[in-house]
């Protein structure tokens, strides 16, 4: 089964063409890889699967998104209903400045949980889920901003995993987090994928390596290869493909 | 000729010293100098029986309490009809407001609100809130008139801080499938509370000191009243007692006194204003 879909995906930003017929199948409870140079497109495509582009002034889209067969851009879609749907962790750490519980309960409250007792065991299980409960669970009512960079960006984890996605997605969420934090995050998106479809964006090609089943690599907004991530860096289809990941140009 | 080059800069050097560190002293000596004539000509007037009663003929004593409740109502009555109207408006401009051109153009008659002398205000108060809308002279008139002088100082506080506030908040409280107001509600004003509050305080401290703007519009009078008459009856803040005293009735102490009492007012509430800026500025990101 595929979480999402994508036909003939085109975005412009302005008059600039940042993706061009982007058509991508990415398959449920596995992690998917998007690997590329700067300005490649890859953060932008992850950022439609979520309607974070709807953000952005100026922006154009066309193609289609379907998100387990339902296309996000109609016109009746519900962009919150969404977003819980498809939850999003940053590139850099984003806590609020409130307590630790708060953080990861802010997402529940949004859709309606207030249930003192439901709350907790949504906190616990989301903090255990991104592996910080134990290193949290003394000090959550003090302030989020108050953990290490690399326990900030697990909060953030955890806080998008409160409201039960189905698919996460991260925009290079590793990329300032020192080698330790890096290697505990990995270690975690191999164990979300049992419960969560799991989509990377991440410049680190060993990461991509390490963590990842299928990878897609971009050029110039053009998807230029999708493939299982051991035949896309060990046996790649295209040329292009063979020179980025061996590293003659980047 | 080196050497002579170096003797004239040492020269300007020393003259440049002497003037800036003459200004410093000069400034903070004038300053010094108000405070400390005004307490001393101030504060041995100030009596029990002067902040407990009211003016009276009769027994020939004169009070401030009505003109410290009076300050008191007026206060109460701008900050609570300008504190939701201009976090609001605000909250609009940064938020919502999708016309850059619209937006600059309220901004600037934001900022040039706040450059128009208050006797102005006095005089449109008057003329809108009196004559037009049949109040009579009052705290209600008063108050609305102030409410539209010191709505620039909230709008352009408020306006401030909610640009502080981080994008990543936003954007972290959306991709959880936040609303837009839920987002500003939970993330955006609470962490653009210490312009809030300093924008607040610095409009008590104009109201407390307000005096052109309310000669007409809020009166004269020194007698006291409750809260709902005196709405709507001529009814003197301090600082509009301050003028009376001091030029009708020719009771200088008493002015001295008001004085006094309206410095240290102004003084606590300046040092609030910092203390509100610093405690509550804990952004990060």
């Amino acid at each position: 089964m595929n979480s999402f879909e994508i036909d003939r995906l085109n975005l412009w930003y302005g008059s600039h063409q940042a993706l061009r017929d982007v058509s991508i199948d990415i398959p449920e409870h596995q992690v998917t890889a998007l690997i590329g140079p700067s300005g490649c497109g890859k953060s932008t495509f992850l950022k439609t699967l979520n309607r974070m582009q709807d953000l952005v002034e100026g922006v154009r889209i066309e193609g289609r998104v379907l998100f387990y067969g339902k296309d996000i851009y109609a016109p009746k879609v519900d962009v919150t209903t969404l977003r819980s749907q498809v939850g999003m962790v940053f590139q850099k750490a984003n806590p609020f400045p409130m307590s630790i519980y708060d953080n990861v309960a802010y997402g529940p409250r949004i859709h309606g949980i207030r249930n003192r007792e439901a709350l907790d065991a949504l906190v616990e299980e989301s903090l255990k889920d991104a592996a910080l409960w134990d290193e949290v669970k003394d000090r959550l009512k003090k302030s989020a901003l108050g953990l290490s960079g690399g326990q900030q960006q697990r909060l953030c984890i955890a806080r998008a995993l409160a409201v039960k996605p189905e698919v996460l997605l991260l925009d290079e969420s590793t990329s300032a987090l020192d080698p330790m934090s890096t290697g505990q995050i990995e270690e975690l998106v191999g164990e979300l994928k049992q419960d969560y479809t799991v989509i990377m964006v991440t410049h680190n090609m060993q990461q991509a390596v390490r963590v990842s089943d299928c990878a897609a690599f971009f050029l110039l907004g053009d998807l230029v290869e999708f493939s299982p991530t051991d035949a896309l860096f060990n046996n790649p289809k295209d040329q292009r493909t063979a020179d980025y990941v061996s590293g003659r140009f980047g | 000729m080196e050497q002579s080059i170096s003797r004239s800069r040492r020269m300007k050097d020393a003259m440049l010293h002497v003037f800036v560190y003459g200004s410093a002293v000069t400034v903070c000596a004038a300053l010094a100098l108000i405070i400390g004539y005004i307490f001393v000509r101030g504060i041995p007037g100030i009596t029990a029986e002067l902040l407990t009663t009211e003016p009276s003929y009769i027994r020939d004593t004169i009070g401030i309490l009505p003109n410290i409740l009076n300050t008191l109502y007026i206060v109460l009555v701008a900050m609570a009809i300008v504190i939701p109207l201009g976090v609001s408006a605000a909250v609009y401009l940064n938020e919502y407001a999708t016309n850059r051109s619209l937006t600059r153009l309220i901004s600037f008659a934001v900022e040039t609100l706040t450059g128009i002398p208050s006797v102005i205000f006095g005089l449109v108060g008057m003329l809108f809130f009196i004559q037009m809308m049949g109040c009579r002279a009052g705290i209600m008139a008063g108050g609305l008139t102030l409410v539209v002088m010191v709505l620039p100082t909230i709008i352009s506080n408020t306006l401030e801080s909610l640009k502080t506030v981080p994008v990543s908040y936003r954007e972290g409280a959306l991709a959880l499938g936040s609303g837009k107001w839920h987002m500003i509600r939970t993330v955006v004003l609470p962490n653009s509370l210490d312009g809030i509050v300093t924008g607040c305080i610095l409009a008590i401290g104009r109201i407390v000191g307000e005096s052109a703007a309310l000669l007409y519009t809020a009166g004269f009078g020194l007698m006291l009243n409750s809260f709902m008459t005196a709405l709507q009856s001529s009814s003197a803040t301090l600082s509009v007692a301050l003028y009376v005293y001091a030029t009708e009735r020719g009771e200088l102490t008493v002015a001295f006194s008001v004085a006094t009492i309206l410095m240290i007012l102004t003084l606590l509430l300046n040092f609030a204003a910092n203390l509100a800026s610093s405690k509550l500025g804990h952004k990060e990101n």
